[in-house]
């Protein structure tokens, strides 16, 4: 993708959110890959996970080590082909890249809102990307991608938006969280709620960083996103220092631990610890058939898109049956959908990884989504 | 295409809803789409085979049919097509009750063991035929519930299941009348259109 670079979008009309509150204005940081052609019908919309943001594809320049966190999947000859669409991705509102979140200066107070900031839930971030789909000239997308947390934006955008989407791409994702996913989410909030450098939130008033809870809650979140095997073929029981020598009263530091530490601390010096909190919730709110009964069947009605579900074998976090049930669902509804279930030793992280067969389905799939309204 | 396809393309209504199960790289599907405007949903667990099939623009699930078909709603689809799949099932029965609980009609496509050529075989040399029709040995193929028209007609007769018409793909082309006569002799594959 080359260096690409990101864009601001400000909104002053104010976003009615779900919790009850205004967001009175806003801004947006997107970036965008690609050429919207005249019609301004070859727009793909890609939605971020949990931890993700605007920065999905390219280089920020040229020192950068790193591409965005889907290079493997968007470019020239990529799954979602730059040559042929033009494809936007935005940091969600409540993030820590950029668009307005607890970071933010609340302008009522002219202080950061950290934990004031309101509880977003997905059908927010679904409104305030149609917002954006409005200031880009965006009609209706050719198609909207995302994976995990991605996933459920996508599939609300279906229920939410019908003629405003054409395929629907959703990989790795469930239509609500189990009480397993709850808890985890529940541990990680904890962890970083029980560093005292939180402050219940108010740690940027203070001066302050909940690095150590927020490594925390990255570290047991990131064991989620690895499957057993995984982390048995890329550590095993290895030995970082000490040894297992009789004699030898030293404890020893597996290979795991340090790498979990290693985690943990890269990801607490660049993201919030509010938005952590916020994210994690929005992702436990989210139940796509809440709204209709409870009934998954009448919900997919609503829509008027062709799927594609993709499930990855070793995913324990969203598995591959959390998926079933979304096909199941667009089945009884009588919805077009297209699924395909990954062999993948690497468990929820997969879903960033260039599988083989992963990138054979999901190119297949975007050939067929036509540029053309 | 294979022969048994074009045979049955026939009982297809255009513009109907049709369900393949085992359905391959959709090269039948494609054909029912493109002449026959049928929408249609295919059911497969080759991984290539659905690669191709989705490049071919059509809908996919990869599903394993010994798992059950419990997914799909009743009297979803106007036909069921199990083509060259009924041998290869642990339970051939029950994918027929649940074919035609899921689609009003069925067709299904089935080698016929009982062909003259099988029985010879297995007459004369007291092994399990091996043949270009059906290149596996016996331990190692997919292809583990062969049945003879015969066999199949009594299945369906036992179920209640109605068989609305029979088509036969004979050895060659050239001979369709021996096949038609005498088709658990003849026929190298049977072709069956069937409801409830």
């Amino acid at each position: 993708m080359g260096i690409v670079e990101p864009r601001i979008a400000r909104f002053d009309q104010p976003l009615p959110l779900a919790c009850g509150r205004d967001l009175a204005d806003y801004q947006l940081v997107y970036e965008t890959y690609g050429e919207l052609n005249e019609e301004r019908s070859n727009a793909v919309l890609v939605c971020h996970a949990l931890s993700g943001n605007h920065h999905a594809a390219g280089y920020h320049s040229a020192e950068d080590k790193k591409p965005g966190w889907w290079d493997e999947c968007i470019g020239p000859g990529k799954p979602v082909d730059t040559d042929r669409f033009f494809v936007v991705s935005l940091n969600n509102i409540g993030g820590c890249h950029g668009s307005t979140g607890p970071t933010s200066i609340n302008p009522r107070t002219g202080e950061p809102w950290g934990p004031d900031f309101p509880p977003l839930r997905a059908r927010d971030w679904v409104n305030s990307q149609a917002r954006l789909a409005d200031y880009l000239g965006i009609d209706c997308w050719a198609a909207i991608v995302g994976g995990s947390l991605g996933g459920m934006q996508a599939m609300r955008w279906a229920l939410e938006y019908p003629d405003r989407v054409r395929h629907c791409i959703v990989i790795a994702a469930a239509m609500k969280l189990s009480a397993q996913n709850l808890a985890f989410n529940e541990v990680a909030r904890q962890a970083i709620m029980s560093d005292p450098d939180f402050a219940d939130g108010h740690y940027q008033a203070r001066g302050t960083v909940p690095a150590r809870g927020l490594g925390l809650a990255r570290m047991v979140g990131h064991i989620t996103y690895l499957s057993d095997h995984a982390m048995a073929s890329k550590f095993g029981r290895d030995l970082r220092s000490g040894s297992f020598e009789q004699g030898d009263e030293q404890n020893v530091e597996f290979q795991v631990q340090s790498y979990l530490r290693y985690q943990g601390s890269q990801f607490s010096g660049s993201f919030d610890a509010n938005t952590y909190m916020l994210m994690t919730r929005a992702l436990d709110y989210f139940d796509l058939a809440r709204e209709y009964d409870n009934d998954p069947v009448a919900a997919f009605r609503h829509s008027s898109c062709s799927f594609l579900v993709i499930s990855f074998s070793t995913d324990w976090r969203f598995s591959p049956e959390r998926s079933r049930e979304i096909v199941n669902a667009l089945i009884a509804a009588d919805r077009p959908v297209t699924y395909a279930e990954i062999e993948a030793d690497e468990g929820h992280d997969a879903f960033l990884l260039p599988i083989p067969r992963y990138m054979d389905v999901f190119s297949a799939y975007m050939r067929r989504v036509g540029v053309r309204n | 295409m294979r022969l048994d396809l074009t045979h049955i393309q026939r009982w297809i209504v255009p513009g109907s809803r049709v369900l393949d199960l085992g359905c391959g790289n959709g090269e039948f599907l494609q054909l029912l789409r493109d002449q026959r405007q049928v929408r249609g949903t295919g059911i497969e667990i080759d991984p290539h085979e659905i690669t191709s099939a989705i490049a071919r623009g059509l809908n996919i699930v990869e599903q394993n049919l010994d798992r059950g078909l419990a997914n799909f709603p009743d009297q979803s689809f106007d036909t069921v097509v199990l083509a060259h799949a009924l041998q290869a099932v642990h339970f051939p029965d029950r994918v027929l009750d649940e074919m035609l609980r899921i689609g009003r009609e069925g067709i299904v496509t089935f080698p016929n063991f009982g062909h003259w050529r099988c029985r010879l075989y297995l007459g004369t040399r007291g092994k399990m035929p091996v043949s270009r029709f059906m290149p596996y040995n016996w331990y190692d193929t997919p292809n583990i519930h062969f049945c003879t028209v015969k066999d199949f007609e009594a299945l369906c007769e036992q179920k209640n299941i109605r068989i609305l018409a029979r088509d036969v793909v004979g050895n060659t082309e050239r001979q369709p009348l021996l096949a038609s006569t005498w088709p658990n002799l003849f026929a190298t594959t049977a072709i069956y259109h069937i409801t409830r």
